[in-house]
């Protein structure tokens, strides 16, 4: 069947997929052809991707797009990618575009950022961001703080992107979350998204931005697929960084969330919909600069926040939500006050039994909800 | 004999300036006429050959050759250059004894000979960066001394707007000044993977002090300029002392040219500005040959201590301050070498300094009569290129405007 050898040939190189579901133009040619033949489609054309093909494509689209762009980092090129991210990219583009380093955080970091002080427009991965703590130096004091230290002469448009936060089983030293740390410091803009769609138009629009942009991906998602409109399928599709989006409506209480959990707040709204509690989940996607005016909408609205994250408590991205909705007008629209769902204060540990215990669950976040509207 | 007639000739005349320019215009009077016939610029050679001092080298066969030619117009140029910059650091001690400079403030004189004869063999599309003690590159690399100036005064008319201070200074290729020690390094062989992947020939200078020679991430650097051939050269301004500690209590090798290991390496008197033009010449030839990355070891020496919070004789004797001054300063180094070869003459050069002098001193009225910066400059700059949004201040009720 031609279409199906031309939609092969469309695919993100390597798919472990069987049957490649229609996408961007050949979708458009299959829909008109249907049309033709007088059958409709249900939905326009939207398909389910995996956060890690989304990340794929958006990476590929802007290597195309523009020549300054290239990725490096360990692993991101013969082996494609610690986690397949840049599956088929070095194929591609070269040495040129995609380079492999050594175990060298600090230093590709510093020349990631250097290269980008000389008119480059890196994509820095690290493998997870527990190994950016080596190079914390270079994207802080290098990379951040460079544009205002010069009065604007000097920009730095690198983007370091990267699995943050708990994985599954790999303990302490690896399980860690950045958003707080990264967060922190003006001069940088930290990105933190949950679905496909998210990941794609979140990292095309780091890479396009003139500034340091933190991605905090994460590594649970990346086999989790999602639906992709017709519009995210687009080669031009991004997402402004800055702008949180809601993913459910709801009256009765607002559930604030990124990356991960976001998933977990859904799952926790369906369930309490069945009691007759409709949660609005907010899916923040940025970290800084926080969106907090849909925050605060919100609140307007519910009169009830709980903020679910899956870093540690103490000076957390919840924490600074919490602050700020107590600085502004929505304080006087709380009926309770704001509650954080968190990490445990914990290292994390190992065992299994141990480790969920130390990452909120979705009965975590049921049961927070029904303590703030005390039912 | 040319030279005792010169000297009762400036001993007579009232304005040695004025005969000076006599001798290019047109005599103003019987004596200046006479002056015009004993200094015509005719007199003086136009170029010189000089021995300089013999490199040591690693992993390589040759080094930078021994002899050079400096031309009269060259050695001028690198005195008033020299003089600019020693004039400048003094007179920003004096700002900073005065508490009109705060902070961080680094001074470079002793080393001016590293940063003029580099610049010297390098071209203005190539890059540098360097770390705090920057001052020197600063004006090499194109900023005015009174932006330096007012940088350090904190003041609107500064470099980076009084935003950034002492070690944070950049213009057009030059990208700081860097008050992290050793960042600097992984970022100048970034600049120069830049260099490489847009293919226009340019290379970058990478500096560093012997303290910083020490950090690891100079060692990760070392590895992936030398795996992917990065034009870069690694310098490394041995002044003998990362802030207190010499060199012997610091590093296990002092040899610094040797320790890029498998990168090619020359060490090079750094006090003789001609040696470090034609190493500088060398290694960049090096690096556009696409060969990859070399070290250069410039052994040079600060006067100063530190930083202004340091006098800089608990850790060394005032004996060796002076012996390296009267042995071996490299404004004098030029000077003696360009009235012995009939480069110029002790006059004009003296005539140099006083219009140097000048130049400082306009340039500190400027420095210390600027206005700061407007409150409404705090929250600029914060993210390059983005529309404009606000900030918090110290309070929830305290916002500023942040444009870019």
């Amino acid at each position: 069947m031609a279409a199906a050898t031309a939609l092969r040939q469309l695919a993100p190189l390597g798919a472990r997929l069987t049957r490649i579901p229609p996408h961007g133009r050949a979708a458009g040619r299959l829909l008109q052809q249907q049309q033709r033949r007088g059958l409709r489609l249900s939905a326009p054309a939207a398909i389910q991707v995996t956060v890690r093909d989304a990340l794929n494509q958006a990476l590929d689209e802007e290597l195309e797009r523009d020549e300054r762009v290239f990725l490096l980092g360990e692993e991101v090129a013969q082996y494609d990618g610690a986690y397949k991210i840049s599956r088929g990219l070095w194929k591609k583009y070269g040495d040129k575009r995609v380079i492999d380093t050594p175990i060298s955080e600090m230093g590709f970091a510093g020349i990631a950022v250097g290269a980008a002080m000389a008119g480059l427009r890196p994509v820095c991965e690290f493998m997870t961001f527990n190994f950016s703590m080596q190079a914390i130096d270079q994207v802080i004091n290098s990379a951040a703080k460079t544009c205002y230290m010069s009065a604007g002469l000097i920009g730095v448009p690198i983007v370091f992107r990267g699995p943050n936060g708990a994985a599954a089983g790999v303990a302490a030293q690896h399980s860690q979350c950045f958003a707080a740390w990264y967060g922190h410091c003006p001069g940088l803009k930290v990105v933190s998204p949950w679905s496909s769609e998210d990941a794609k138009g979140l990292l095309k629009a780091a890479i396009r931005d003139d500034n340091p942009v933190v991605m905090l991906e994460n590594e649970l998602l990346y086999g989790v697929p999602f639906e992709l409109s017709e519009q995210a399928q687009s080669k031009d599709f991004v997402i402004p960084i800055g702008k949180a989006k809601i993913e459910r409506e709801g009256t009765h209480i607002t559930l604030v969330s990124h990356s991960r959990l976001v998933g977990h707040c859904l799952e926790a709204a369906s369930v309490l919909a069945k009691e007759g509690v409709e949660c609005e989940v907010i899916n923040m996607r940025t970290i800084r600069p926080m969106d907090i005016e849909a925050v605060e909408a919100s609140i307007v609205k519910t009169n009830h926040l709980i903020t679910v994250e899956g870093g540690w408590p103490q000076f957390g991205v919840g924490a600074e939500i919490c602050a700020r909705i107590m600085e502004g007008p929505a304080f006087n629209y709380l009926d309770a006050p704001a509650v954080r769902v968190t990490g445990t204060d914990v290292p994390m540990p190992y065992a299994k039994i141990l480790e969920d215990s130390s990452t909120p669950q979705v009965k975590d976040i049921i049961f927070a909800v029904k303590k703030v509207l005390n039912i | 004999m040319r030279k005792m007639l010169l000297a009762v000739l400036s001993r007579v005349l009232q304005s040695p300036a004025a005969a000076a320019a006599g001798g290019k215009t047109g005599a103003i009077s019987e004596a200046s006429r006479v002056m015009v016939a004993s200094r015509n610029y005719a007199d003086f050679a136009n170029e010189a050959t000089f021995e300089i001092k013999k490199c040591d080298l690693h992993r390589l066969e040759e080094g930078p050759s021994t002899t050079t030619v400096m031309t009269r117009e060259e050695g001028l140029q690198y005195y008033k250059t020299m003089q600019t910059i020693r004039r400048m650091e003094l007179k920003s001690d004096q700002l900073y004894k005065q508490k009109i400079i705060r902070g961080f403030c680094h001074l470079y004189d002793g080393q001016e000979a590293c940063c003029v004869g580099l610049e010297a063999a390098i071209k203005p599309t190539d890059h540098v960066i360097t770390a705090y003690r920057a001052h020197g590159f600063t004006y090499t690399r194109g900023v005015p001394v009174r932006e330096i100036l007012a940088e350090l005064t904190g003041r609107k008319g500064g470099c980076a707007k009084g935003k950034g201070g002492s070690m944070h200074m950049y213009t057009k290729n030059f990208y700081g000044g860097n008050g992290i020690v050793g960042a600097q390094v992984p970022l100048g062989a970034g600049v120069a993977l830049a260099c490489k992947y847009f293919g226009k020939n340019e290379i970058c200078l990478t500096l560093y002090g012997d303290g910083a020679a020490n950090q690891g991430q100079i060692f990760e650097t070392y590895n992936m300029a030398a795996l992917w051939k990065l034009p870069c050269i690694f310098i490394c301004e041995n002044n003998r002392y990362g802030m207190g500690t010499s060199v012997e209590r610091a590093a296990a090798s002092t040899e610094y040219y040797r320790r890029g290991d498998f990168i090619p390496g020359l060490r090079v008197d750094g006090m003789d500005v001609l040696c470090v033009r034609e190493a500088g010449k060398f290694a960049a030839e090096y690096c556009r040959s696409g060969k990859g990355p070399i070290v250069m070891e410039l052994q040079t020496y600060r006067y100063h201590g530190h930083s202004m919070s340091d006098p800089g004789i608990s850790y060394r004797t005032r004996e060796e301050i002076q012996e390296v001054r009267s042995k071996s300063d490299p404004i004098t180094l030029l000077k003696d070498r360009m009235v012995n070869n009939n480069l110029a003459s002790i006059e004009e050069l003296k005539d140099i300094d006083v219009a140097v002098r000048k130049e400082i001193e306009e340039a500190a009225q400027f420095a210390t009569t600027d206005p700061e910066p407007p409150l409404e400059e705090l929250c600029n700059h914060i993210y390059f290129n983005e529309p404009p949004f606000e900030v918090r201040g110290a309070n929830q009720w305290t916002r500023y405007k942040s444009a870019s």
